[in-house]
Protein backbone atom coordinates (compact mmCIF):
# COMPACT_ATOMS: atom_id res chain seq x y z
CA UNK A 1 0.00 0.00 0.00
CA UNK A 2 1.16 3.54 -0.81
CA UNK A 3 1.71 5.74 2.25
CA UNK A 4 -0.57 8.74 2.66
CA UNK A 5 2.10 10.74 4.48
CA UNK A 6 5.70 10.08 3.65
CA UNK A 7 8.87 11.95 4.54
CA UNK A 8 12.27 11.39 2.96
CA UNK A 9 15.39 12.62 4.72
CA UNK A 10 13.40 15.32 6.42
CA UNK A 11 15.58 17.73 8.40
CA UNK A 12 14.46 20.74 10.36
CA UNK A 13 16.62 23.14 12.30
CA UNK A 14 15.75 26.40 14.02
CA UNK A 15 18.80 28.56 13.50
CA UNK A 16 21.64 26.12 13.98
CA UNK A 17 19.77 23.93 16.45
CA UNK A 18 18.65 20.72 14.74
CA UNK A 19 15.19 19.61 15.87
CA UNK A 20 14.64 16.82 13.36
CA UNK A 21 17.45 14.99 11.59
CA UNK A 22 16.99 12.79 8.60
CA UNK A 23 13.48 11.58 9.31
CA UNK A 24 12.12 8.84 7.04
CA UNK A 25 8.59 8.05 7.96
CA UNK A 26 5.63 6.47 6.21
CA UNK A 27 2.10 6.66 7.53
CA UNK A 28 -0.48 4.51 5.77
CA UNK A 29 -4.12 5.20 4.85
CA UNK A 30 -6.58 4.35 7.60
CA UNK A 31 -3.94 4.18 10.31
CA UNK A 32 -4.13 5.85 13.70
CA UNK A 33 -0.53 6.84 14.12
CA UNK A 34 0.91 8.19 17.35
CA UNK A 35 3.80 10.59 17.88
CA UNK A 36 5.28 10.71 21.33
CA UNK A 37 8.30 12.33 22.97
CA UNK A 38 9.32 14.74 25.67
CA UNK A 39 8.35 18.37 25.64
CA UNK A 40 10.51 20.13 23.08
CA UNK A 41 11.43 16.90 21.30
CA UNK A 42 9.97 18.13 18.03
CA UNK A 43 6.58 16.40 17.85
CA UNK A 44 4.71 19.52 16.83
CA UNK A 45 7.45 20.51 14.44
CA UNK A 46 7.28 17.14 12.68
CA UNK A 47 3.51 17.18 12.42
CA UNK A 48 3.44 20.78 11.24
CA UNK A 49 5.77 19.74 8.43
CA UNK A 50 3.08 17.36 7.14
CA UNK A 51 0.92 20.30 6.04
CA UNK A 52 3.85 22.72 5.68
CA UNK A 53 2.83 25.00 8.52
CA UNK A 54 6.54 24.52 9.10
CA UNK A 55 8.90 24.31 6.12
CA UNK A 56 11.60 21.66 6.47
CA UNK A 57 15.20 22.79 6.19
CA UNK A 58 15.78 19.95 3.73
CA UNK A 59 14.19 16.74 2.57
CA UNK A 60 10.96 15.80 0.88
CA UNK A 61 7.42 15.41 2.14
CA UNK A 62 4.81 13.48 0.19
CA UNK A 63 1.09 13.66 0.75
CA UNK A 64 -0.89 11.05 -1.13
CA UNK A 65 2.06 10.54 -3.44
CA UNK A 66 2.57 14.24 -4.24
CA UNK A 67 5.73 16.01 -3.09
CA UNK A 68 4.38 19.11 -1.35
CA UNK A 69 7.43 21.23 -0.52
CA UNK A 70 7.75 22.18 -4.17
CA UNK A 71 4.06 22.88 -4.82
CA UNK A 72 3.09 26.39 -5.95
CA UNK A 73 0.98 28.24 -3.33
CA UNK A 74 -2.43 27.62 -4.95
CA UNK A 75 -1.85 23.89 -5.09
CA UNK A 76 -0.49 23.79 -1.58
CA UNK A 77 -3.72 25.48 -0.36
CA UNK A 78 -5.69 22.84 -2.25
CA UNK A 79 -3.66 20.00 -0.72
CA UNK A 80 -4.08 21.44 2.76
CA UNK A 81 -7.83 21.12 2.30
CA UNK A 82 -7.36 17.36 2.40
CA UNK A 83 -5.39 17.48 5.65
CA UNK A 84 -7.45 18.41 8.68
CA UNK A 85 -5.81 19.62 11.87
CA UNK A 86 -6.92 20.10 15.47
CA UNK A 87 -5.05 21.82 18.27
CA UNK A 88 -4.65 21.87 22.02
CA UNK A 89 -6.21 25.34 22.21
CA UNK A 90 -9.02 24.45 19.75
CA UNK A 91 -8.38 27.61 17.69
CA UNK A 92 -12.01 28.25 16.83
CA UNK A 93 -13.12 31.57 15.39
CA UNK A 94 -14.62 33.36 18.38
CA UNK A 95 -16.82 35.72 16.37
CA UNK A 96 -18.51 32.91 14.43
CA UNK A 97 -21.08 30.58 15.83
CA UNK A 98 -20.57 26.82 15.86
CA UNK A 99 -22.30 26.23 12.54
CA UNK A 100 -20.32 28.95 10.78
CA UNK A 101 -17.08 27.66 12.28
CA UNK A 102 -17.74 24.30 10.67
CA UNK A 103 -18.70 26.01 7.41
CA UNK A 104 -15.41 27.93 7.41
CA UNK A 105 -13.17 25.39 5.62
CA UNK A 106 -15.99 24.77 3.15
CA UNK A 107 -16.19 28.51 2.39
CA UNK A 108 -12.49 28.46 1.78
CA UNK A 109 -12.90 25.56 -0.61
CA UNK A 110 -15.65 27.47 -2.43
CA UNK A 111 -18.53 25.17 -1.47
CA UNK A 112 -21.92 26.90 -1.96
CA UNK A 113 -23.47 28.20 1.26
CA UNK A 114 -26.54 25.90 1.33
CA UNK A 115 -24.45 22.82 0.72
CA UNK A 116 -21.90 23.86 3.34
CA UNK A 117 -24.65 24.40 5.90
CA UNK A 118 -26.15 21.00 5.23
CA UNK A 119 -22.76 19.38 5.62
CA UNK A 120 -22.09 21.29 8.84
CA UNK A 121 -25.40 20.15 10.34
CA UNK A 122 -24.58 16.58 9.39
CA UNK A 123 -21.22 16.85 11.16
CA UNK A 124 -22.76 18.42 14.24
CA UNK A 125 -24.74 15.23 14.49
CA UNK A 126 -21.58 13.13 14.15
CA UNK A 127 -19.90 14.99 17.02
CA UNK A 128 -23.10 15.07 19.07
CA UNK A 129 -23.63 18.83 19.24
CA UNK A 130 -26.71 19.38 17.10
CA UNK A 131 -28.26 21.56 19.77
CA UNK A 132 -25.30 23.97 19.77
CA UNK A 133 -25.40 25.05 16.12
CA UNK A 134 -26.16 28.68 16.97
CA UNK A 135 -23.97 28.90 20.07
CA UNK A 136 -20.73 30.88 20.08
CA UNK A 137 -17.48 29.14 21.10
CA UNK A 138 -17.09 31.32 24.21
CA UNK A 139 -20.17 29.60 25.62
CA UNK A 140 -18.84 26.04 25.15
CA UNK A 141 -16.82 23.79 27.43
CA UNK A 142 -13.36 22.62 26.38
CA UNK A 143 -14.64 19.23 25.29
CA UNK A 144 -17.43 20.80 23.26
CA UNK A 145 -14.98 23.21 21.63
CA UNK A 146 -12.78 20.31 20.59
CA UNK A 147 -15.80 18.53 19.13
CA UNK A 148 -16.56 21.59 17.06
CA UNK A 149 -12.92 21.74 16.00
CA UNK A 150 -13.09 18.10 14.94
CA UNK A 151 -16.28 18.67 12.98
CA UNK A 152 -14.64 21.68 11.32
CA UNK A 153 -11.48 19.75 10.50
CA UNK A 154 -13.30 16.87 8.84
CA UNK A 155 -15.92 18.99 7.07
CA UNK A 156 -14.06 19.09 3.72
CA UNK A 157 -13.65 15.29 3.75
CA UNK A 158 -9.91 15.27 4.37
CA UNK A 159 -7.80 12.18 3.86
CA UNK A 160 -5.89 12.73 7.09
CA UNK A 161 -6.42 14.44 10.43
CA UNK A 162 -3.48 15.79 12.44
CA UNK A 163 -4.13 16.13 16.17
CA UNK A 164 -1.56 18.19 18.07
CA UNK A 165 -2.12 17.56 21.80
CA UNK A 166 -5.83 17.62 21.09
CA UNK A 167 -6.74 16.30 24.53
CA UNK A 168 -4.04 17.92 26.64
CA UNK A 169 -6.31 20.73 27.81
CA UNK A 170 -9.09 18.33 28.81
CA UNK A 171 -9.85 16.27 31.90
CA UNK A 172 -9.42 12.45 31.70
CA UNK A 173 -13.11 11.75 31.17
CA UNK A 174 -13.47 14.29 28.38
CA UNK A 175 -10.22 13.01 26.93
CA UNK A 176 -11.72 9.54 26.67
CA UNK A 177 -14.82 10.93 24.95
CA UNK A 178 -12.71 12.79 22.40
CA UNK A 179 -10.53 9.73 21.81
CA UNK A 180 -13.64 7.62 21.26
CA UNK A 181 -14.90 10.20 18.78
CA UNK A 182 -11.59 10.18 16.90
CA UNK A 183 -11.63 6.40 16.76
CA UNK A 184 -15.23 6.50 15.49
CA UNK A 185 -14.29 8.99 12.78
CA UNK A 186 -11.36 6.85 11.76
CA UNK A 187 -13.57 3.81 11.37
CA UNK A 188 -16.57 5.49 9.77
CA UNK A 189 -14.81 7.73 7.29
CA UNK A 190 -11.49 5.95 6.90
CA UNK A 191 -9.60 9.13 7.77
CA UNK A 192 -5.95 8.57 8.65
CA UNK A 193 -5.24 10.06 12.06
CA UNK A 194 -1.94 11.32 13.43
CA UNK A 195 -2.01 11.87 17.17
CA UNK A 196 0.65 13.83 19.00
CA UNK A 197 0.64 13.36 22.70
CA UNK A 198 2.89 13.05 25.68
CA UNK A 199 0.49 10.64 27.36
CA UNK A 200 1.28 6.97 26.78
CA UNK A 201 -2.31 6.19 27.71
CA UNK A 202 -3.62 8.01 24.63
CA UNK A 203 -1.29 5.98 22.41
CA UNK A 204 -2.33 2.73 24.06
CA UNK A 205 -6.04 3.32 23.60
CA UNK A 206 -5.93 4.34 19.97
CA UNK A 207 -2.79 3.80 17.99
CA UNK A 208 -1.52 0.89 15.97
CA UNK A 209 1.94 2.35 15.52
CA UNK A 210 3.84 5.08 17.27
CA UNK A 211 6.83 7.24 16.43
CA UNK A 212 9.07 8.08 19.35
CA UNK A 213 11.09 11.27 18.86
CA UNK A 214 14.21 11.69 20.91
CA UNK A 215 17.40 13.61 20.25
CA UNK A 216 16.08 14.76 16.85
CA UNK A 217 15.82 11.11 15.75
CA UNK A 218 12.70 9.05 15.27
CA UNK A 219 11.96 5.39 15.80
CA UNK A 220 8.71 3.72 14.87
CA UNK A 221 7.27 1.02 17.08
CA UNK A 222 4.22 -1.22 16.99
CA UNK A 223 1.71 -0.63 19.75
CA UNK A 224 0.29 -3.65 21.54
CA UNK A 225 -3.41 -2.96 21.52
CA UNK A 226 -5.09 -3.40 24.84
CA UNK A 227 -8.58 -2.88 23.49
CA UNK B 1 -34.79 84.22 31.73
CA UNK B 2 -35.85 86.55 28.94
CA UNK B 3 -32.27 87.44 28.47
CA UNK B 4 -31.41 83.81 28.02
CA UNK B 5 -34.17 83.35 25.44
CA UNK B 6 -32.95 86.28 23.35
CA UNK B 7 -29.46 84.89 23.62
CA UNK B 8 -30.71 81.56 22.42
CA UNK B 9 -32.60 83.19 19.54
CA UNK B 10 -29.51 85.06 18.48
CA UNK B 11 -27.07 82.23 18.59
CA UNK B 12 -28.93 78.96 18.18
CA UNK B 13 -29.12 78.98 14.35
CA UNK B 14 -25.40 79.56 14.22
CA UNK B 15 -24.70 76.92 16.85
CA UNK B 16 -26.93 74.40 15.10
CA UNK B 17 -25.14 75.05 11.82
CA UNK B 18 -21.81 74.71 13.60
CA UNK B 19 -22.87 71.43 15.10
CA UNK B 20 -23.97 70.07 11.75
CA UNK B 21 -20.72 71.18 10.14
CA UNK B 22 -18.69 69.57 12.88
CA UNK B 23 -20.56 66.28 12.60
CA UNK B 24 -20.31 66.40 8.81
CA UNK B 25 -16.56 67.14 8.84
CA UNK B 26 -15.91 64.47 11.43
CA UNK B 27 -17.88 61.66 9.85
CA UNK B 28 -16.82 62.48 6.30
CA UNK B 29 -13.15 62.66 7.30
CA UNK B 30 -13.38 59.47 9.33
CA UNK B 31 -14.96 57.61 6.43
CA UNK B 32 -12.39 58.81 3.88
CA UNK B 33 -9.53 58.28 6.31
CA UNK B 34 -10.64 54.66 6.79
CA UNK B 35 -10.71 54.15 3.04
CA UNK B 36 -6.98 54.85 3.14
CA UNK B 37 -6.06 53.81 6.69
CA UNK B 38 -7.75 50.40 6.79
CA UNK B 39 -5.89 48.92 3.78
CA UNK B 40 -2.63 50.47 4.98
CA UNK B 41 -3.16 48.95 8.42
CA UNK B 42 -3.82 45.54 6.86
CA UNK B 43 -0.71 45.97 4.71
CA UNK B 44 1.39 46.75 7.78
CA UNK B 45 0.26 43.54 9.46
CA UNK B 46 0.40 41.26 6.44
CA UNK B 47 3.86 42.32 5.24
CA UNK B 48 5.49 42.09 8.65
CA UNK B 49 8.54 39.88 9.19
CA UNK B 50 6.44 36.97 10.46
CA UNK B 51 3.24 38.07 8.73
CA UNK B 52 1.17 36.24 6.12
CA UNK B 53 3.19 37.62 3.22
CA UNK B 54 6.48 38.88 4.66
CA UNK B 55 7.82 41.87 2.70
CA UNK B 56 10.13 43.59 5.17
CA UNK B 57 11.32 46.35 2.83
CA UNK B 58 7.81 47.45 1.88
CA UNK B 59 6.73 47.16 5.51
CA UNK B 60 9.56 49.41 6.68
CA UNK B 61 8.90 51.97 3.95
CA UNK B 62 5.17 52.23 4.66
CA UNK B 63 5.79 52.29 8.41
CA UNK B 64 8.26 55.14 7.92
CA UNK B 65 5.80 57.24 5.90
CA UNK B 66 3.09 56.61 8.47
CA UNK B 67 5.40 57.72 11.26
CA UNK B 68 6.41 60.88 9.45
CA UNK B 69 2.82 61.90 8.80
CA UNK B 70 1.95 61.13 12.39
CA UNK B 71 4.71 63.29 13.79
CA UNK B 72 3.62 66.47 11.97
CA UNK B 73 1.49 68.55 14.37
CA UNK B 74 -2.00 68.95 12.96
CA UNK B 75 -1.92 72.74 12.92
CA UNK B 76 1.27 72.72 10.87
CA UNK B 77 -0.15 70.16 8.48
CA UNK B 78 -3.32 72.19 8.17
CA UNK B 79 -1.38 75.23 7.03
CA UNK B 80 1.33 73.45 5.09
CA UNK B 81 -1.08 71.70 2.76
CA UNK B 82 -3.25 74.73 2.00
CA UNK B 83 -2.16 74.70 -1.66
CA UNK B 84 -3.03 71.03 -1.91
CA UNK B 85 -6.40 71.62 -0.25
CA UNK B 86 -7.16 74.38 -2.72
CA UNK B 87 -6.18 72.07 -5.54
CA UNK B 88 -8.50 69.29 -4.32
CA UNK B 89 -11.64 71.17 -3.27
CA UNK B 90 -11.13 74.59 -4.88
CA UNK B 91 -11.24 76.52 -1.59
CA UNK B 92 -9.36 76.62 1.69
CA UNK B 93 -12.11 77.74 4.05
CA UNK B 94 -15.23 76.00 5.25
CA UNK B 95 -15.86 72.49 6.40
CA UNK B 96 -15.30 70.67 3.11
CA UNK B 97 -11.84 72.23 2.86
CA UNK B 98 -11.09 71.04 6.38
CA UNK B 99 -11.87 67.45 5.40
CA UNK B 100 -8.68 67.32 3.31
CA UNK B 101 -6.12 67.92 6.09
CA UNK B 102 -8.25 65.88 8.48
CA UNK B 103 -8.08 62.86 6.20
CA UNK B 104 -4.33 63.26 5.71
CA UNK B 105 -3.77 63.56 9.44
CA UNK B 106 -6.16 60.78 10.41
CA UNK B 107 -5.35 58.10 7.81
CA UNK B 108 -1.91 57.19 9.24
CA UNK B 109 -3.32 57.30 12.76
CA UNK B 110 -6.11 54.94 11.68
CA UNK B 111 -3.59 52.67 9.95
CA UNK B 112 -1.83 52.24 13.32
CA UNK B 113 -5.12 51.67 15.14
CA UNK B 114 -6.10 48.99 12.60
CA UNK B 115 -2.65 47.44 12.81
CA UNK B 116 -3.00 47.19 16.58
CA UNK B 117 -6.45 45.62 16.35
CA UNK B 118 -5.43 43.02 13.77
CA UNK B 119 -2.38 42.06 15.80
CA UNK B 120 -4.63 41.13 18.71
CA UNK B 121 -6.13 38.28 16.68
CA UNK B 122 -5.19 34.93 18.16
CA UNK B 123 -2.30 33.37 16.25
CA UNK B 124 -3.92 29.97 16.74
CA UNK B 125 -6.96 31.01 14.72
CA UNK B 126 -4.72 32.23 11.90
CA UNK B 127 -2.76 29.00 12.06
CA UNK B 128 -5.93 26.89 11.91
CA UNK B 129 -7.09 28.82 8.84
CA UNK B 130 -3.69 28.36 7.20
CA UNK B 131 -3.86 24.64 7.91
CA UNK B 132 -7.28 24.52 6.24
CA UNK B 133 -5.76 25.86 3.06
CA UNK B 134 -6.88 29.49 3.30
CA UNK B 135 -4.93 31.92 1.11
CA UNK B 136 -3.46 35.03 2.76
CA UNK B 137 -6.24 37.13 1.26
CA UNK B 138 -8.89 34.76 2.64
CA UNK B 139 -7.24 34.94 6.04
CA UNK B 140 -7.41 38.73 5.94
CA UNK B 141 -11.09 39.03 5.15
CA UNK B 142 -12.39 35.87 6.79
CA UNK B 143 -10.24 35.76 9.93
CA UNK B 144 -8.29 38.94 10.71
CA UNK B 145 -11.00 41.51 10.01
CA UNK B 146 -14.04 39.66 11.45
CA UNK B 147 -12.17 38.37 14.50
CA UNK B 148 -10.91 41.84 15.36
CA UNK B 149 -14.27 43.54 14.71
CA UNK B 150 -14.90 44.58 18.35
CA UNK B 151 -11.43 46.04 18.60
CA UNK B 152 -11.74 47.76 15.21
CA UNK B 153 -14.97 49.38 16.38
CA UNK B 154 -13.38 50.63 19.59
CA UNK B 155 -10.57 51.99 17.43
CA UNK B 156 -13.13 53.71 15.22
CA UNK B 157 -14.58 55.45 18.26
CA UNK B 158 -11.11 56.69 19.16
CA UNK B 159 -10.60 57.80 15.57
CA UNK B 160 -13.90 59.69 15.39
CA UNK B 161 -13.32 61.53 18.65
CA UNK B 162 -9.74 62.41 17.76
CA UNK B 163 -10.79 63.67 14.34
CA UNK B 164 -13.51 65.71 16.01
CA UNK B 165 -11.03 67.48 18.22
CA UNK B 166 -8.73 68.08 15.25
CA UNK B 167 -11.67 69.50 13.33
CA UNK B 168 -12.17 72.05 16.10
CA UNK B 169 -8.57 73.18 15.67
CA UNK B 170 -9.29 73.95 12.03
CA UNK B 171 -11.34 76.88 13.35
CA UNK B 172 -8.04 78.79 13.47
CA UNK B 173 -8.03 79.01 9.67
CA UNK B 174 -11.78 79.39 9.24
CA UNK B 175 -12.47 75.72 8.93
CA UNK B 176 -16.12 75.88 9.92
CA UNK B 177 -17.91 73.97 12.64
CA UNK B 178 -18.10 74.49 16.38
CA UNK B 179 -14.37 75.09 16.75
CA UNK B 180 -14.58 77.92 14.28
CA UNK B 181 -17.39 79.53 16.29
CA UNK B 182 -15.50 79.09 19.55
CA UNK B 183 -12.46 80.83 18.13
CA UNK B 184 -14.31 83.62 16.33
CA UNK B 185 -16.55 84.52 19.24
CA UNK B 186 -14.59 83.48 22.26
CA UNK B 187 -11.10 84.44 21.16
CA UNK B 188 -11.58 87.34 18.76
CA UNK B 189 -14.75 88.92 20.16
CA UNK B 190 -14.61 88.05 23.86
CA UNK B 191 -18.07 86.45 23.84
CA UNK B 192 -17.07 83.97 26.46
CA UNK B 193 -20.43 82.34 26.92
CA UNK B 194 -20.71 81.49 23.20
CA UNK B 195 -17.34 79.83 23.48
CA UNK B 196 -18.33 77.93 26.60
CA UNK B 197 -21.51 76.67 24.96
CA UNK B 198 -19.62 75.45 21.89
CA UNK B 199 -17.07 73.70 24.06
CA UNK B 200 -19.89 72.08 26.01
CA UNK B 201 -21.44 70.96 22.72
CA UNK B 202 -18.12 69.51 21.59
CA UNK B 203 -17.85 67.59 24.84
CA UNK B 204 -21.34 66.18 24.38
CA UNK B 205 -20.66 65.15 20.77
CA UNK B 206 -17.46 63.39 21.83
CA UNK B 207 -19.33 61.57 24.60
CA UNK B 208 -22.05 60.48 22.20
CA UNK B 209 -19.63 59.14 19.58
CA UNK B 210 -17.54 57.37 22.20
CA UNK B 211 -20.59 55.85 23.82
CA UNK B 212 -21.96 54.60 20.49
CA UNK B 213 -18.59 53.09 19.61
CA UNK B 214 -18.26 51.29 22.93
CA UNK B 215 -21.85 49.99 22.82
CA UNK B 216 -21.66 48.74 19.25
CA UNK B 217 -18.32 47.08 19.92
CA UNK B 218 -19.64 45.26 22.99
CA UNK B 219 -22.91 44.38 21.39
CA UNK B 220 -21.20 42.73 18.44
CA UNK B 221 -18.58 40.89 20.47
CA UNK B 222 -19.44 37.20 20.61
CA UNK B 223 -16.75 36.48 23.18
CA UNK B 224 -18.86 38.21 25.85
N1 LIG C 1 9.44 28.88 15.60
C1 LIG C 1 10.47 28.38 16.33
N2 LIG C 1 11.62 29.05 16.42
C2 LIG C 1 12.67 28.56 17.13
N3 LIG C 1 12.63 27.40 17.79
C3 LIG C 1 11.50 26.67 17.74
C4 LIG C 1 10.36 27.12 17.01
N4 LIG C 1 9.39 26.21 17.14
C5 LIG C 1 9.89 25.23 17.91
N5 LIG C 1 11.16 25.50 18.26
C6 LIG C 1 12.03 24.64 19.09
O1 LIG C 1 12.04 23.37 18.49
C7 LIG C 1 11.99 22.36 19.48
C8 LIG C 1 10.83 21.42 19.21
O2 LIG C 1 9.61 22.11 19.42
P1 LIG C 1 8.21 21.42 19.27
O3 LIG C 1 7.17 22.43 19.53
O4 LIG C 1 8.16 20.67 18.01
O5 LIG C 1 8.26 20.37 20.48
P2 LIG C 1 7.13 19.41 21.00
O6 LIG C 1 7.71 18.05 20.99
O7 LIG C 1 5.87 19.62 20.26
O8 LIG C 1 6.96 19.90 22.49
P3 LIG C 1 5.65 20.00 23.41
O9 LIG C 1 5.36 18.63 23.92
O10 LIG C 1 6.07 20.92 24.51
O11 LIG C 1 4.56 20.57 22.57
C9 LIG C 1 11.92 23.06 20.81
O12 LIG C 1 13.20 23.06 21.37
C10 LIG C 1 11.48 24.46 20.47
O13 LIG C 1 12.04 25.37 21.37
MG1 LIG D 1 3.98 20.51 20.73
Amino acid sequence: MEPIIHTKNLCKAFGDIPVLSDINLAIYPGEIFGVIGRSGAGKSTLTRCFNLLERPTSGEIFFDGVEITSLPPRELYKTRQSIGMIFQQFNLLMQRNVLDNICFPLEIAGVPRAQAKARALELLEVVGLSDKAKAYPAKLSGGQKQRVAIARAIAPNPRALLCDEATSALDPETTDEILALLSDINRRFGITIVIITHEMRVIETLCTRVAVISGSKLTVEEVLQNG
Amino acid sequence: MDEFLTWLQTYSPMLAKGLLETVYMTLMSTLLAYVIGLPVGVLLVVTEKDGLVPMPALNKAVGFIVNILRSVPFLILLIAIIPFTRFVVGTTIGSTATVVPLVIAAAPFIARLVEGSLKEVDRGAIEAATAMGASPWQIVYKVLLPESRPSLLLGAAIAVTTILSYSAMAGIVGGGGLGDIAIRFGYYRYKTNVMLVTVAMLIIVVQVFQEIGTKVSKWGDKRL
